[in-house]
């Protein structure tokens, strides 16, 4: 079964933006989240399949309303939370544990779920 | 929560929160995230598939070698598909007067990030993904690359091994122009196939 990031031939899409100057990055945390990553899959933590596939498994409504960065940093929480490097509490702001329902924003980390395998 | 805290300044802070959990694991080195932001940025360039482009156009048996085997090409030019993290097959794909070519990645965003630099945000956008699959000529067309009808367009969806990169046709009017200067010519959206060069 195809998931959520099979949007291959899939109509319903806005019109495609291109932007005058196409920078790398829109802000400094999008840079940062692509270094995060280097570094982890770099150092074993998790490899690069794994890393797709977190994306990939992210619930369709999050998938669609996450900008790409913002799906990356999604993915490297997941995988920290089931690899056993960090609890999502630990993951977690100290304003976002004062205001438990922003972390509806990466999905897995509300959803109470038994690491497959970590 | 207020709408002032969703957004960017709220993604930054949960970011900067992670990064300073696993620097103070051990996970990241001090220094290491601007070290890896820095090695991305200069680890590929539209120059670089420029420079393979503009050998295409002036050496035809180069063109042949790098149609059948671009890997093997590109290192003639100094030039390497293993600097991510896993080295990737490259194909390349040259327009005639009869076929176009154009690349995506439908499932997710993969790219030769060494020879065309960071991809543009409209390359991972789902709007590209899902429609220049289903509507490549009307696609092409909102980019203002009108294609003869009788024009064949042929899609290739690179995958998380493979990444495809366009040779497009050398436009008129430039016989004997030194091969830097046909280099200049070709943009970063003609090696990707939404632009005629």
């Amino acid at each position: 079964m195809s998931r959520i990031n099979d949007v291959g031939g899939m109509v319903g899409f806005p019109a495609i933006v291109e932007e005058p100057d196409e920078p790398a990055f829109h802000a400094d945390w999008e840079a940062h989240v692509l270094a995060l990553n280097a570094a982890l899959i770099r150092r074993g933590v998790y490899n690069l399949d794994e890393f797709r596939d977190a994306i990939e498994r992210m619930p369709p409504d999050a998938y669609l309303s996450s900008s790409y960065y913002e799906k990356w940093f999604t993915a490297i929480t997941t995988l920290l939370v089931e690899k056993g490097v960090a609890t999502p509490e630990e993951l977690a702001t100290p304003e976002e544990l004062a205001t438990p329902e922003e972390l509806a924003t990466p999905e897995e980390l509300a959803t109470p779920e038994e690491p497959a395998g970590g | 929560m207020s709408a002032d805290h969703h957004g960017s300044s709220a993604i930054s802070e949960r970011v900067r929160h992670v990064e300073a959990l696993l620097e103070a694991r051990g996970l990241v080195d001090e220094g290491e995230i601007d070290r890896r932001i820095d090695e991305f940025l200069a680890g590929g360039s539209p120059a670089n598939g420029a420079r393979i482009t503009a050998r295409a156009w002036v050496d035809p048996d180069f063109r042949d070698r790098l149609l059948a085997d671009a890997n093997a090409a590109i290192r003639e030019l100094g030039l390497s598909m293993s600097g991510g993290l896993q080295e990737q097959r490259l194909k390349v794909v040259a327009n005639t007067e009869d076929e176009h070519n154009v690349v995506v990645c439908t499932l997710c965003s993969c790219y030769p990030i060494a020879l065309l630099g960071p991809s543009p945000a409209w390359y991972k956008s789902e709007a590209y993904r899902s429609r220049v699959v289903r509507d490549p000529r009307g696609v092409l067309r909102e980019f203002g690359l009108e294609l003869p009808a009788g024009t064949r367009i042929s899609v290739w969806d690179a995958s998380a091994e493979s990444r495809y990169m366009v040779v497009p046709r050398r436009p008129e009017g430039t016989d004997g122009m030194p091969e830097e200067e046909l280099a200049g010519l070709v943009t970063r959206k003609g090696l990707i196939g939404t632009a005629a060069v």
